[in-house]
């Protein structure tokens, strides 16, 4: 059902990571995903796993949960993986034409699969811990210095919290529109794609035509509270970082401090 | 004769999340040929998820669905057949239309099926003739008429794919008290005339008390209560604690059967009230 897709979703919890400031865990996971690419050999990437592992369990969100967000990746980690085992360098154990595979390319595409899992599984830790609109609270203040360049910081950010709150709305929306029409004898599980494509059409004009009626609605709705952008707009909620965010910020820290002492202690086994 | 015998249905939403959710648990019913069947229930106590199942929109995950004897999912590949028999008007049904025309519109179900030519003008037509929709109107856009137009419009492109069983989920939510009655009257003209069979899920129990010959009560993805329609509403207080409410004019009626007056308990209509009330009030 569509309803499955994850991507995005927030799951409620009261875990060490549901709680810290969202502008500290944005901060925070990018540095993450730098750290992941500065991981030199296997030594200082099986540490970075060890410190992601480490996060999806504290925020106590079903294992389950993150294999379905790495569901869509799926066709890409196949796909690098088959490239990397046929790129590698040096002695083949296995030879065909002009294909070959050798140690070093399996070791290359195990390195990257690795990478990629790790990267999904981060950002995953974020947007499950993270309600929506927390996410764009922060990015609001995050970009707050873009305004010396004229740039409408919170024009985008009520753009984004108002697309990411209808996107449920809109699943909901298509799956009762396509039930409806399945009801009156709609076909969209067979034929070829042209077919399939033409099965759409009485999905989305319904789809297009509310749309456009609920955006229409919800600017009528804002404007009647007085909405009028963000100049001197005070909120209700300010953000606050804690002893809970200086814990987190240190303890990346001491993982930057990790990966490094790794890459460095093991260079030799330095993966390229 | 049953049309549609549902064994033992279970279904849970979201199976497997933390959002799992029992909707739908353990529920066996039967339906006969040509009955007018009423479904009541607290929001949320299940009543959508299993008129879906009906049609086959949504797999039951354990029990079956029998319709004239046959179980509908038999052969997944050919669900849509069943869709075709069962046929269904789901809330504001307006927000389906979407051809160029009415015409069209109302035509869409019934060309699915394989009707064409002569048949299906004919069909169109009558539908629309039936859901009281002027022919004037068939060659505008669906998205020019008012709301109640479209209303019927959408239910009139279910009736043209001549199902057996109708049903319908609050066909008369958010309409003016005459777009109300009307649409009331006209399905229960398509049930008298047709012989078919039609299941109603509406919160109006004014409505349910009216026209339905027998009454599901839903409650807590459980089926609570399945009898005639004076059965049900002469147990107010059991409908009282799933969170419904009996029409007025039997609640008054049941109340004056409890104080020792001589009237029957059960009463759905003022016009039967009347006709008990009027010997009771030559005796004082």
């Amino acid at each position: 059902m569509i309803r499955d897709i994850t991507l995005g979703q927030f799951f409620p919890g009261t875990s060490v990571i549901h709680k810290a400031d969202p502008r500290v865990k944005i901060v925070l996971v990018t540095a993450y995903i730098i750290f992941l690419f500065v991981t030199g050999n296997f030594v200082s990437l099986v540490f970075m796993v060890a410190v992601v592992l480490l996060g999806v369990i504290m925020t106590g969100i079903p294992v389950k949960m993150y294999f379905r967000g790495l569901k869509p990746v799926v066709m890409i980690l196949i796909f690098t993986s088959v490239l990397n085992i046929f790129y590698g360098k040096g002695e083949a154990i296995w030879q065909w034409q002009f294909l070959k595979i050798t140690w070093n390319g399996i070791s290359n595409a195990a390195f990257v699969s690795i990478r990629i899992i790790a990267l999904i599984l981060i950002s995953c830790i974020l947007t499950y811990t993270t309600s929506p609109t927390d996410l764009t609270d922060a990015l609001e203040r995050l970009m707050k210095p873009l305004k010396v360049f004229h740039i409408k910081v919170h024009e985008i950010a009520m753009m984004m919290t108002i697309a990411l709150r209808f996107i449920p709305t809109l699943l909901e929306e298509t799956e009762k529109i396509t039930n409806a029409q399945k009801s009156r004898g709609a076909d969209m599980e067979s034929g070829n794609i042209v077919q399939r494509l033409k099965a759409m059409i009485p999905v989305l004009v319904p789809l297009f035509v509310s749309s456009f009626n609920r955006a229409y609605e919800l600017a009528v709705a804002m404007e009647c509270r007085c909405y009028r952008g963000g100049d001197g707009r005070t909120r209700m909620k300010v953000l606050k970082t804690g002893a809970r965010d200086a814990g987190l910020i240190i303890f990346s820290v001491f993982v930057l401090v990790g990966v490094i002492l790794c890459n460095v202690m093991f260079s030799e086994m330095i993966v390229k | 004769m049953n049309i549609i015998e549902a064994k033992h249905l279970t279904y849970k939403y979201g199976a497997g999340t933390p959002f799992e959710k029992t909707a739908v648990s353990d529920i066996s019913f039967s339906i006969e040929k040509g009955e007018f069947i009423g479904i009541i229930g607290h929001t949320g106590s299940g009543k959508s998820t299993l008129m879906q199942m009906l049609n086959g929109l949504i797999r039951p995950d354990s029990g079956e669905i029998l319709l004239d004897g046959e179980n509908i999912w038999k052969k997944p590949k050919e669900i849509r057949k069943v869709r075709f028999r069962v046929g269904m008007v789901f809330q504001y049904p307006e927000y389906q239309l979407f051809e160029d025309t009415v015409y069209s519109d109302i035509a869409y179900g019934a060309v699915n099926k394989g009707i064409s030519g002569q048949e299906l003008d004919k069909t169109v037509r009558n539908a629309a003739e039936f859901a009281g929709l002027p022919d004037n109107l068939l060659e505008k856009s669906p998205f020019e008429l008012s709301g109640g137009e479209k209303r019927r419009a959408a239910i009139a492109g279910i009736m043209a794919m001549q199902p057996e069983v109708l049903v319908l989920d609050e066909p008369t939510a958010g309409l003016d008290p005459m777009g109300r009655e009307f649409l009331l009257s006209k399905i229960r003209e398509y049930h008298r005339k047709n012989g078919n069979t039609v299941i109603l899920v509406s919160h109006s129990m004014e409505d349910i008390a009216k026209i339905s010959d027998r009454v599901i009560v839903m409650n807590k993805g459980r089926l609570e209560m399945y009898d005639t329609t004076e059965n049900v509403f002469s147990q107010g207080e059991r409908l009282k604690q799933t969170g419904l409410k009996i029409p007025e004019i039997t609640y008054i009626m049941n109340m004056l059967s409890d104080r020792g007056y001589g009237v029957k308990k059960g009463i759905l209509t003022v016009e039967e009230a009347v006709r008990e009330l009027l010997p009771l009030l030559k005796k004082f």
